[in-house]
C-alpha cells in the first residue's frame, strides 16, 4: 500500500519538473525562466523526495530525504535570489508582452 | 555563546538525521565533529542570534499549511500557462509596499513569495519598505493591485509571528 502512494507521489513529482523544463525552453527572458526553474522544480523535488520517503519509511534512506526536503526548501529561494539580483544590477530589461505581435 | 550554543545542536541533529540508525558510536563521532565545526567556523558566524519566545515557534508551524496551500494552487496555475499553446503570461517588474521591519521577517517574506506566490523578490529597498517583485500576471488595466493583496495576505500572516 505505502509503495502505491509513493509511487503516485513520484509520478506527481515527474510531472511537476517536466512542466518546469518546458517553461524553461518556452518562456521569454531570465526573470520569467526563473520563476518556472524555481517554483515548478522545488516542488517536484519535493514530492518526489516525500515518495521515497513514504516507500522507505524511517529507515537510513528516508531520512536522509527528508533532511533534503528542509534543505532545498531553505537554499532553493536563496539562490534564485542572488541569480534574479545580479541579472537586475547588469541592466536585464524584463520582456513585456506586445500586444500586437501576440 | 548563544549563537555557538545554536549551530552545535543544528549541526549535531543534522549529523544524527545522517547517519539515521542511532547508536552511540555515530553520536560521540558527532559530537566531536560538531564541535570541530564550531571551532572552524568562529570567524564567519559572530552576529549574536537572539532566541525568539516559544510563540514565534508556534506561529510558524501554524502558518505552514496556509503556505502550502497557497503553493500548490499557485503552482498547478503556472503549470497550466506553461503548457497552454498561447503561453497566456503577462510579465512586468512591480514595486509594492511592505510594512514588516525586521531583516528576518523579510527574509521569510521573500523565500516565501518566491515558492508560494506569482512573483519573484528582485530587490528590497535601502529603507527596507518597498519590494521590487517580478509579477508573471499583470493585466494591462490594474497596476500592481494584485501583487499588493498577495503580498499583504502574507504580511498578515506573518506580522503574527515575527512582530
Amino acid at each position: 500500500m505505502s509503495e502505491i502512494i509513493g509511487t503516485i507521489f513520484i509520478v506527481i513529482g515527474l510531472v511537476f519538473d517536466i512542466a518546469g523544463c518546458i517553461g524553461l525552453i518556452r518562456l521569454p527572458d531570465v526573470y520569467n525562466r526563473l520563476q518556472a526553474t524555481t517554483k515548478s522544480i522545488t516542488l517536484g523535488t519535493c514530492s518526489i523526495l516525500l515518495g521515497a520517503f513514504i516507500i522507505k519509511g524511517f529507515t537510513g534512506i528516508g531520512v536522509k530525504s527528508l533532511l533534503c526536503i528542509m534543505l532545498l526548501l531553505l537554499t532553493a529561494p536563496a539562490a534564485a535570489h542572488a541569480l534574479s539580483r545580479a541579472a537586475d544590477i547588469s541592466k536585464i530589461k524584463a520582456w513585456e508582452k506586445k500586444d500586437a505581435l501576440s | 555563546m548563544k549563537t555557538k550554543i545554536t549551530l552545535f545542536i543544528i549541526s549535531f541533529m543534522i549529523w544524527m538525521l545522517l547517519d539515521w540508525p542511532l547508536d552511540i558510536q555515530h553520536a560521540l563521532i558527532g559530537l566531536l565533529v560538531a564541535g570541530v565545526v564550531i571551532f572552524l567556523t568562529r570567524d564567519i558566524f559572530t552576529q549574536s542570534l537572539r532566541w525568539g519566545p516559544i510563540r514565534t515557534f508556534l506561529g510558524l508551524g501554524a502558518c505552514i499549511p496556509f503556505f502550502f496551500w497557497e503553493c500548490l494552487k499557485t503552482n498547478v496555475d503556472f503549470i497550466l500557462r506553461l503548457l497552454h499553446p498561447k503561453l497566456p503570461v503577462n510579465p512586468a517588474i512591480v514595486k509594492v509596499k511592505t510594512t514588516l521591519k525586521t531583516d528576518i521577517g523579510l527574509t521569510f517574506l521573500a523565500n516565501l513569495l518566491m515558492l508560494s506566490s506569482r512573483g519573484i523578490c528582485i530587490d528590497i529597498a535601502p529603507e527596507k519598505d518597498m519590494l521590487y517583485l517580478h509579477w508573471i500576471d499583470i493585466k494591462p488595466g490594474d497596476h500592481q493591485a494584485a501583487a499588493q493583496s498577495t503580498v499583504d495576505k502574507f504580511e498578515k500572516k506573518l506580522k503574527m509571528v515575527f512582530d
